[in-house]
């Protein structure tokens, strides 16, 4: 198929960017959208132009390296990682915006490249469990009922990738950050320092410059972890508990 | 901008908010129902209006249950607003480029007009108390006759205009702000989630017909 | 024409002598030992957040080090471990199905098709434990039954039930567990973190090595980072065949570099190629994506009995299918290991019997398994694979079998290390897939997680104590002249690769050697093959370095310089690699010299001549084979035979 590609190019944090405009053609369905941006990247290389800059590592939607805001949504119009969106999901002659996640928490670095160190620096100041190696109690010493296992996995399985804030009106980290509280907060080895997570980490999210949480829910409808809004309730639960608390 | 209190963090001032609304919601219930007796003549209605000064008695002196309910009342707004206000300020500044494609947000109507909703609800507030309680833009205030007032006011058209209007944005405004309450407090579960929808959805249509009935029974002849 | 030398035996002199049971607790006892307040005057550089290099970071300053580490990508978090899916293997015996250390010990031996060194594998057995423990401990929320003890399923066609996971995504869940903690002692301003800075040259210092020159990948900055000790845990080198199921910046470089400073690099022939991987749809194919194997538990794998027989699967009647597995290895089937089910699909598709774009594929088939469990039953136990089987081909393997070929997906080669994982270059430490240390020849499944953490978590702290406290370190000044000259090859190279301005775009070089490699030295060798891929690499690094158009500059955010600088690397390290694998003339566990097969076509060792690990010494001229030969008192080679 041929496509028109309207990207935003941006050459480094502090220059002016703007969308262009590119046609691709020979792209098949088969390709996945980042196959087709390395087709379109091919083309500018040979034409001595700068191809355009995008992260990526896994190409399998598990690193959570990759992700452009496609026509106005976060990974595009499926529900997965932009690697894992594959061009069967257009059409012959479709035009795409491409964009790069837009927040002041995000700076841009290039292109459609985007700092998002500010995940890090959350996790950093509270989404761990204080458990020094070579201190471990044997595996099986804390049963840990399914139930509570299986809803602390499905939080533990966001991928970072940022898309819950591209998607949110307010540029907000809640759903990512509520996904971390939620994973360890409900395991008893999480439990001694769950007052302490939430509030710090919650600290840290609002010390980053996103937005606050008006439960809008486009986040969830971006997320390609299926991360559901109840961890969002459950962060705030968390945090009101903790207030409450004694051991803050 | 590091700082522990309750009030600094986004989450903080989203349950002050949260319960601030909710104790909204509670009086605008009373009141609508406090307004319906309208239906029952001057004499009830007045009647009525003139019993809420003498409530707690003889342990309050005249009117002080009033002023309590006012000074909480006042307060709750006060503390909605800033914290609206604070929280949507620094929402915008969280997204300063916004994107060239358009978003199509997958949130409901009453979800993406909270803030222009709450706007628009402030501003009859004030324009409400004006008119009803101190009387300066009503068209023949009567003090103590809150019948006639209500009453002389629903004549002018475009005054109905501003109370329907009023009340319209307020029932959407409370039909995401419950269920949202309920999110933002922690109390929602996914096993609760539809019920509280539901619950917010009803308290919605409860408060914008109760309300309305009052401008359209005037219009109407109803009430006269 | 003569194109190595043969030096020195080498051989490993740090594990003790006795016991198998008893040396990794000599070992410890034996290792000096740094008082915790002198801990903090040592800085430990350790390249790599992975399961390997977080765990060992992580666990380094919370002895007291100062750790410099970097990656990459531009979290920890992101490192390639994150891509596991099947699971991590531990002596737990929770099962109380016979399982025990001596058990995992011996598979894993026998599995590496007896060329590992016994006395590692035994520890990393012994350790495999306390690994669950201490990943459980963080909160890693393992797969658990009903009850709330943890679950475990057997894998990779062992017949006990060691393996822990975590649905699909084992490797994410101990990756994210060795963040955490990494993260924590970040935040405890223990750890320097440079993410988005990779590691472009070692800098060795009277013979030890002393810090590395890294590139900002966003300012373009070279800088030197010093330290006395360096860890390289950068993962291993599948991506030198372009498509494999590695993430798109997994490299060589790292350890290329480090092995044309002084260290030796081990059996660089050792790859491993997995069974079931989603074969490539076309031209534009970017990488390979791996399906667990878990799969062949209950799909049939097949192929039509015509050759370039186009009809739709579903109109090849029963009679014209070749179960071709269940044929060959009655016994064992679809679930023969992965070495030979590859080969076979291999086989299959040279004939001309495979199917699908190119011929490259052969049917999983899971008909039967849907007959006979119900097709919710299959759902339960792999939707999650069919649904991305589903997401990546639009075929919906309910319907019609799915196609799979075999891909690049392990390298078992890596840098030589002793008993303690250091190098042959004092100070040098490597860990995890970078290493050679403990999988022979073939790798067992769900045991790179094991070696990974085993290595980061254990055993590195420990030998990288005893070699802090004994000393011998004095400042290196920052204006050493050997820094000077690093700096200055690395920016040279830079610069050269950006001054080229030719035709072709790297990827387009990266293709061509990953399609020969495939070809001549992929999942079967011969001398002839091998030999034709080495006489290719010269002129195609030659080509490579006067036509290759690395746009923009250097002091920015340069996505094609990187790729460049890596793609350069492979084109040397390839040819280290052919070389090895024209050396080892025998057939043993993933590499398939076809001279050298039993009748039936099963690999033929030749323990008499090839019972050694290949070191190879690099010298800027023809490389040097140092031989370190292997001993097994406890576990006795033996012919595997599965048919
Ligand atoms: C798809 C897939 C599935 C797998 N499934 C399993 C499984 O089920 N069970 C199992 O046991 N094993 C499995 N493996 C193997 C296992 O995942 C890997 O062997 C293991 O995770 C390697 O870990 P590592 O820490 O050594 O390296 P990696 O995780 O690859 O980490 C490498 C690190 O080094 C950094 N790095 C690399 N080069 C440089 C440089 N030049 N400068 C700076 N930093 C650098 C990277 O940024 C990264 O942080 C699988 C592998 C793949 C590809
Ligand atoms: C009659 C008066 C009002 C009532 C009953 C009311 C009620 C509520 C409730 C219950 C909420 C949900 C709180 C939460 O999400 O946790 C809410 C949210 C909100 N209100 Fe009001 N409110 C009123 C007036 C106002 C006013 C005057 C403003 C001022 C601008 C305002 C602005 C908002 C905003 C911006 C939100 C946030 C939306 C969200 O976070 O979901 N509201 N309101
Ligand atoms: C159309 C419907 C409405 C009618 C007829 C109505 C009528 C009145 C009257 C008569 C009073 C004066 C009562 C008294 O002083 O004794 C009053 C007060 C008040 N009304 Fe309404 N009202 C209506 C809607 C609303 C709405 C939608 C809101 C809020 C958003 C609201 C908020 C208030 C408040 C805050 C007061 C002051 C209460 C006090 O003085 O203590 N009203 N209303
Ligand atoms: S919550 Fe979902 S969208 Fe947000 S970072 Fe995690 S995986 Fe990505
Ligand atoms: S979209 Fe934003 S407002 Fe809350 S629910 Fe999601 S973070
Ligand atoms: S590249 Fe890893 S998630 Fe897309």
């Amino acid at each position: 198929m041929k496509l028109t590609l309207r990207i935003w190019r941006q050459a480094g944090p502090d220059t002016p960017g703007r969308m262009a405009e590119y046609q691709v053609d020979g792209i098949e369905p088969d390709m996945s959208f980042l196959e087709m941006l390395d087709v379109l990247n091919g083309r500018l290389i040979l034409d001595g132009q700068e191809p355009v800059a995008f992260d990526h590592d896994c190409r399998e939607g598990i690193c959570g390296s990759c992700g452009v805001v496609i026509n106005g949504r976060a990974h595009g119009p499926e529900h997965t990682t932009t690697c894992q969106l594959h061009m069967r999901a257009f059409h012959d002659g479709d035009v795409i915006d491409v964009e790069p996640w837009r927040a002041k928490a995000f700076p841009i670095i290039k292109d459609l490249v985007v700092d998002r160190s500010a995940f890090d620096r959350i996790v950093r100041s509270g989404g761990y469990v204080t458990a020094p190696t070579g201190s471990a109690p044997d595996a099986n010493a804390v049963p840990v009922p399914k139930a509570d296992a299986d809803v602390a996995f499905d939080n533990a399985t966001c991928i970072g990738c940022g898309a819950c804030v591209a998607a949110c009106p307010n540029g907000s980290a809640t759903l990512f950050t509520s996904a971390k509280v939620t994973h360890l907060n409900l395991l008893p080895q999480g439990a001694p320092e769950r007052e302490r997570r939430v509030l710090d980490m919650i600290e840290t999210m609002d010390a980053e410059d996103f937005g606050g949480c008006t439960n809008s829910g486009e986040c969830v409808a971006a997320c390609p972890q299926g991360i559901p809004l109840a961890s969002i309730a459950t962060l705030n639960r968390e945090f009101l508990r903790a207030n409450r608390s004694a051991k803050r | 901008m590091r700082s522990r209190t309750f009030w600094a963090s986004t989450v903080g001032k989203k349950a002050v908010m949260a319960v601030s609304g909710l104790v909204l919601v509670l009086f605008l219930l009373a009141h609508m129902l406090g307004n319906l007796k309208i239906f029952f003549g001057a004499a009830d209605f007045d009647g009525y209006a003139a019993w809420l000064r003498t409530i707690g008695e003889p342990v309050l002196h005249n009117a002080w249950y009033l002023w309590i309910q006012r000074a909480v009342l006042l307060i709750a707004v006060i503390a909605h607003v800033t914290a609206a206000v604070q929280l949507s300020a620094r929402d915008r500044r969280a997204r300063p480029v916004r994107y060239a494609h358009g978003q199509r947000p997958k949130a409901t109507f009453a979800t993406s007009t909270m803030r222009w909703g709450g706007v628009i609800l402030a501003l009859f507030i004030v324009w409400h108390l004006l008119d009803l309680s101190v009387g300066v833009v009503n068209p023949d205030f009567a003090a103590g006759r809150p019948y006639h007032d209500v009453v002389v006011d629903f004549q002018v058209w475009w005054i109905n205009l501003i109370y329907i209007a009023a009340v319209l944005a307020l029932g959407l405004h409370v039909n995401h702000g419950f269920w949202s309450a309920a999110q933002t407090l922690g109390i929602n579960r996914p096993s609760r989630d539809r019920t509280i929808k539901a619950v917010g959805t009803t308290l919605a249509i409860v408060l914008t017909v109760g309300f309305v009935a009052v401008p359209v029974g005037v219009m109407t002849g109803l009430v006269s | 024409m003569r194109d190595y030398r043969l030096g020195e035996p080498i051989a490993d002199t740090r594990a003790p002598a006795g016991p198998i049971e008893d040396r990794w607790a000599t070992r410890r006892f034996q290792a000096g030992l740094v008082n915790p307040t002198n801990r903090r005057k040592h800085r430990v550089i350790v390249v790599g957040t992975g399961l390997a290099g977080g765990s060992a970071g992580a666990t380094l300053a919370e002895q007291g080090y100062q750790v410099v580490q970097f990656c990459f990508q531009d979290s920890p978090r992101r490192a390639h471990s994150v891509a596991a899916q099947g699971g991590i293997n531990a002596a737990k015996n929770y099962r109380n199905d016979g399982d025990s250390v001596y058990r995992l010990f011996y598979d894993t031996v026998k599995g590496g098709d007896f060329r590992s060194r016994e006395s590692n594998v035994y520890r990393l057995a012994e350790l495999s434990g306390q690994i669950i423990d201490q990943a459980v401990a963080q909160g890693v929320p393992f797969a658990r039954e009903y009850g709330g003890l943890l679950d475990t399923r057997s894998f990779g066609g062992v017949q006990v039930q060691r393996t822990f996971y975590a649905r699909g995504q084992t490797g994410q869940q101990l990756l994210i567990g060795a963040y955490q903690a990494l993260s924590r002692q970040i935040d405890a301003g223990n750890v320097e973190l440079h993410p988005r800075t990779e590691m472009l040259d070692l800098v060795v210092i009277d013979g030890r090595a002393r810090g590395i020159v890294a590139r900002d990948l966003v300012t373009g900055e070279v800088t030197t980072h010093l330290a006395d000790a360096v860890v390289l845990a950068t993962g291993g080198y599948g991506n030198v065949f372009y498509l494999s199921t590695n993430a798109k910046g997994s490299n060589a470089t790292a350890i290329w570099r480090a092995h044309k400073r002084g260290a030796h690099l081990a059996n660089p022939c050792y790859t491993q190629i997995h069974p079931t991987c989603i074969p490539r749809s076309g031209e534009h194919q970017s990488k390979l994506t791996l399906m667990s194997e878990s799969l062949r538990n209950d799909g049939r794998i097949w192929v039509p009995k015509r050759q370039g027989d186009t009809r739709p699967p579903g109109d090849i009647p029963e009679a014209e299918r070749d179960y071709y597995l269940e044929r060959m290895y009655p016994s064992f089937g679809n679930l023969v290991p992965r070495d030979i089910a590859s080969r076979a699909a291999k086989n299959q598709c040279d004939a001309g019997y495979g199917v699908g774009p190119g011929g490259l594929g052969v049917y999983l088939d899971f008909a039967d398994a849907i007959g006979r469990m119900g097709r919710a039953a299959v759902t339960e136990k792999y939707g999650n694979l069919f649904d991305m089987y589903e997401r990546i081909t639009a075929e919906n393997p309910y319907e019609v079998p799915m196609r799979i070929y075999p891909a690049i997906h392990y390298t078992m080669g890596g840098l030589w290390v002793d008993y303690d994982l250091q190098s042959t270059i004092p100070g040098l430490f490597v860990i995890g897939e970078a290493n050679f240390s403990d999988h022979g020849a073939n790798r067992l499944g769900a045991s790179a997680l094991m070696q990974g953490l085993a290595d980061g978590y254990f055993v590195l702290p420990t030998t990288v104590n005893d070699y802090l406290a004994g000393g011998g370190l004095t400042d290196v000044a920052p204006d050493h002249p050997v820094i000077a000259r690093v700096e200055a090859e690395v920016a040279e190279r830079l610069a050269t690769l950006l001054a080229v301005r030719g035709d072709r775009t790297v990827d387009s070089f990266h293709r061509e050697l990953g399609l020969l490699l495939w070809d001549h030295c992929g999942m079967a060798r011969n001398e002839t093959g091998l030999r034709k891929a080495l006489g290719r690499i010269p002129s195609l690094r030659d080509e490579f370095w006067h036509r290759v158009l690395v746009p923009g500059t250097g002091e920015q955010l340069n996505q094609e310089l990187e790729k460049a600088n890596r793609v350069a690397d492979f084109l040397e390290f390839a040819e280290l690699m052919l070389l090895d694998a024209i050396v080892r003339e025998e057939s043993c566990g993933g590499h398939f010299r076809e001279e050298h097969q039993t009748p039936d076509g099963e690999a033929q060792r030749e323990d008499e001549h090839f019972s050694h690990v290949a070191a190879w010494e690099y010298t800027g001229d023809i490389p040097v084979l140092h031989k370190e030969s292997l001993r097994f008192d406890y576990v006795h080679p033996a012919a595997r035979s599965y048919t």
